[in-house]
């Protein structure tokens, strides 16, 4: 049966199991959103600008592990995407960025709004493609989700010329993905996974290092099966966070520029470093050469162009992480070691990581200790990026993959909202906090709008200090603390949310943030609580740019109170 | 570390905008490609890329990793140490008057290239070899002057039997066969 590129498009994406689309109408993309209402099975959301369809797309992605899927029409709605979509390919995030163009016949000339986005995005997108006949929308459609899902996941773009959109085709279901030149290694060599179950079978202080690759094979129960079984430590990196469970016994929480003093200190002195789905970003490695210095190193890691990019590799395993730990499993054997653990708990109590000092004033880790505890540690967190993004790292306390959801690679400010709005729409049934800074939330405030219009009950907590933290941090502790640019005037966020007709609180006491926190979960809807935290709060441990990791700058000593650590299994 | 040249071989898929992948990459990576030359392969669809990238071992690996995860990309093998042959296909078109002409017949004649064209103040001379057989006639012709100069790029192909046909990879995995 004849149908127009735009209904086989739709068809398409609810083929491919889509419910939601992140979007933004405009000229060129008018006969597909004219379509969109004969499938109800097809959920649009409408964001206020495009940057929030793509975060929201990502935020989506990794809450449910399912594609993400973001539009924008020509030209600047185009552009306005770019950020998101480099999100999403630094993090190996999975989404499909659907894109409206001119009419082919007016490709090329600089016409209205036309921009080049396929080449804009060549280096960020994972591939992308530009839909020239109605007739290979199906296939087209089908090879985007396909390479956005498998392997190493990240964004693939689709481009819609105007006329394509309208033009007649036979729709006809398409058969399996053809693509000759893309290859998805599946389990490691036989031959590297033994070499490596003898490395760590001899080995004395062994130490894991796992990634986000752990949580997008999903081998979370493999990994615990694995350090449990070889009694081997395990940190994560940032995005890794949650791929092993942080109440472990075995579990000594984050590694890298804010990482725990005991993680870099294992680092150090590790014999055998075994790094799981990571690709030794330089913010969880240090300085290079000081980096593991004691250590031969596994490399497990499903996209080969990672091995050996950036450390050297004793053994190195291409595959599939869940497949390679099942391999690892059977090979390994059941052992303790008692020593190096002690060692490493001995660690844990000389750079104690969970306390929080008295104060008078208001303390950004309390407050995420107090969300943690009002939530049972099952919500999902997303943040922004800044000074907050660490501390929720830090203090919130995270046991299953997929709840933590932050920007890493991109470290992109603004990311925090969307993404939660995302998450949020993925999973209904979950609480998700969207913990923000007041410069993070600000660049991408006017989402605020999107929660309401389409009830999507967020809960905002906003680490406000009236800075740009991290920068002002980096200022204090590098440049003689000449704050230049980093003091920020901020509007009053109750007030804003209340202007957006969302609930919100003002907290400035300590004794006012549990009860705060209880209002906003009760309250059926999004809901905002403007935090005036400590305005020169700075985030601990912390490695100076260019430093090994094991030459963390910790908190200066002041009073502590102890906050008992969370059950151990 | 000590970077000498490779010779990179990429299969690659026909399709609008594959060249353009690799050039990117090749940019924002911050590699630095001597030469790179195009053309059809043996199989409809399949075009064929000879690149020429000077770097250490470490570096050029990750060029090749890079390229081989283009999803156009459908094989690149680093034939460097392989028993290859190398050609390169250049027009050179010299200053030429009655008094010189026969002269430069001579030059071409000792390289075996071949005159393409004559006109009363030139002769454009065709010449295929290595990089070095070519070099060394262009200095030879420069003390004639050179008007233009115009070089394919080198392409090349390991002798005998083995080969980088797409059909003979073998990759593990999703790979799918026409």
């Amino acid at each position: 049966m004849k149908k127009t590129g735009a209904q086989i498009l739709c068809e398409s994406l609810i083929e491919e199991g889509v419910e939601v689309i992140f979007g933004f109408p405009g000229g060129v993309l008018l006969p597909f959103y004219d379509t969109l209402p004969q499938y109800s099975k097809l959920r649009h959301i409408l964001v206020r600008h495009e940057q929030g369809a793509a975060h929201a797309a990502d935020g989506y992605a990794r809450a449910t592990g399912k594609v993400g899927v973001c539009m924008a029409t020509s030209g600047p709605g185009a552009t306005n995407l770019v950020t998101g979509i480099a999100n999403a390919y630094l993090d190996s995030s999975p989404i499909v960025a659907l894109t409206g163009q001119v009419a082919r016949a007016f490709i090329g000339k600089d016409a209205f709004q036309e921009i080049d986005i396929t080449g804009i995005t060549l280096p960020i997108t994972k591939h992308s493609y530009i839909a020239m006949e109605a007739s290979s929308m199906a296939n087209i459609v089908k090879e985007a989700f396909y390479l956005a899902r498998t392997g190493r996941p990240g964004p693939v773009l689709i481009d819609l010329p105007k006329d394509v959109q309208t033009e007649e085709a036979e729709y006809r279901q398409p058969g399996k993905v053809n693509l000759p030149g893309y290859k998805v290694p599946s389990r490691g060599h036989p031959t590297q996974v033994n070499s490596a179950a003898k490395l760590i079978n001899e080995a004395q202080r062994p130490l894991i290092i796992a990634g986000r690759g752990v949580i997008i094979s999903g081998a979370g129960a493999e990994l615990k099966q694995f350090a449990e079984t070889g009694q081997i430590p395990v940190i994560t990196t940032l995005l890794g966070i949650g791929c092993f469970p942080e109440n472990h016994i075995l579990s000594y929480g984050m590694a890298g520029m804010h990482g725990s003093g005991y993680a870099n200190k294992a680092v150090d002195s590790t014999d055998l470093l075994i790094a799981v789905g990571m690709r030794f970003d330089d913010r969880v490695t240090g300085e290079l050469s000081a980096f593991a210095p004691n250590a031969r190193i596994i490399h497990i890691d499903l996209d080969p162009a990672e091995i050996g990019k950036n450390v050297r590799v004793t053994v190195p395993i291409v595959g599939d992480v869940k497949a390679v730990l099942q391999a690892l499993i059977k090979l390994v054997n059941t052992t303790d070691h008692v020593e190096w653990i002690q060692e490493l708990d001995e660690l844990r109590k000389q750079h104690p990581m969970m306390d929080i000092r008295d104060s008078a004033g208001l303390l950004p880790q309390y407050i995420i200790r107090q969300i943690y505890e009002a939530t049972g540690g099952d919500a999902i967190v997303v943040t922004g990026v800044g000074q907050h993004q660490m501390w929720a790292a830090q203090h919130y306390i995270h046991n299953e993959p997929n709840r933590f959801i932050s920007s890493g690679g991109l470290g992109t400010m603004g990311f925090g909202l969307p993404a939660a709005m995302g998450a949020k729409v993925g999973c209904p049934d979950k609480t998700v906090w969207c913990i923000d800074g007041d410069g993070s939330l600000q660049m991408t405030i006017q989402e605020l709008a999107t929660l309401v219009q389409d009830n999507i009950a967020v809960k905002i907590a906003v680490l406000n200090n009236g800075y740009l933290g991290m920068v002002r941090q980096w200022q204090d502790l590098f440049y003689d603390k000449r704050y230049v640019a980093t003091p920020l005037s901020c509007p009053d966020f109750v007030k804003v949310a209340e202007a957006y007709r969302i609930a919100g609180l003002r907290v400035t006491q300590r004794e006012e943030v549990a009860p705060a926190i209880k209002q906003a979960m009760q309250h059926d809807g999004p809901f905002l609580i403007d935090f005036m935290v400590e305005p020169e709060e700075n985030v601990y441990p912390m490695v100076p740019p260019g430093a090994a990791i094991a030459q963390f700058i910790e908190e200066p000593k002041k009073e502590v109170s102890t906050w008992p650590r969370t059950s151990t299994p | 570390m000590a970077t000498n040249k490779h010779t990179l071989v990429a299969i690659v898929e026909d399709k609008p905008g594959v060249l353009n992948r690799m050039a990117s990459l090749f940019r924002r990576r911050g590699f630095n490609i001597e030469s790179i030359a195009v053309g059809h392969s043996e199989v409809p669809h399949l075009s064929r890329v000879t690149i020429i990238v000077n770097g250490s071992n470490a570096m050029v690996e990750q060029v090749r990793k890079q390229l081989d995860k283009l999803v156009d990309v459908v094989r690149v093998s680093d034939i460097t140490g392989d028993n290859i042959t190398i050609r390169e296909l250049a027009l050179i078109k010299v200053k030429a008057n009655s008094a010189t002409r026969s002269e430069i017949i001579e030059i071409a004649d000792i390289f075996r290239a071949n005159i393409v064209d004559v006109s009363s103040d030139s002769l454009t001379i065709e010449i295929t070899g290595d990089e070095d057989k070519i070099d060394s006639m262009l200095k030879l012709l420069r003390s004639f002057g050179v008007r233009e100069i115009a070089r394919t790029g080198r392409v090349a192909m390991v002798r005998g039997n083995l080969g980088t046909r797409p059909a003979e990879e073998k990759t593990a995995g999703s790979r799918t066969n026409k």
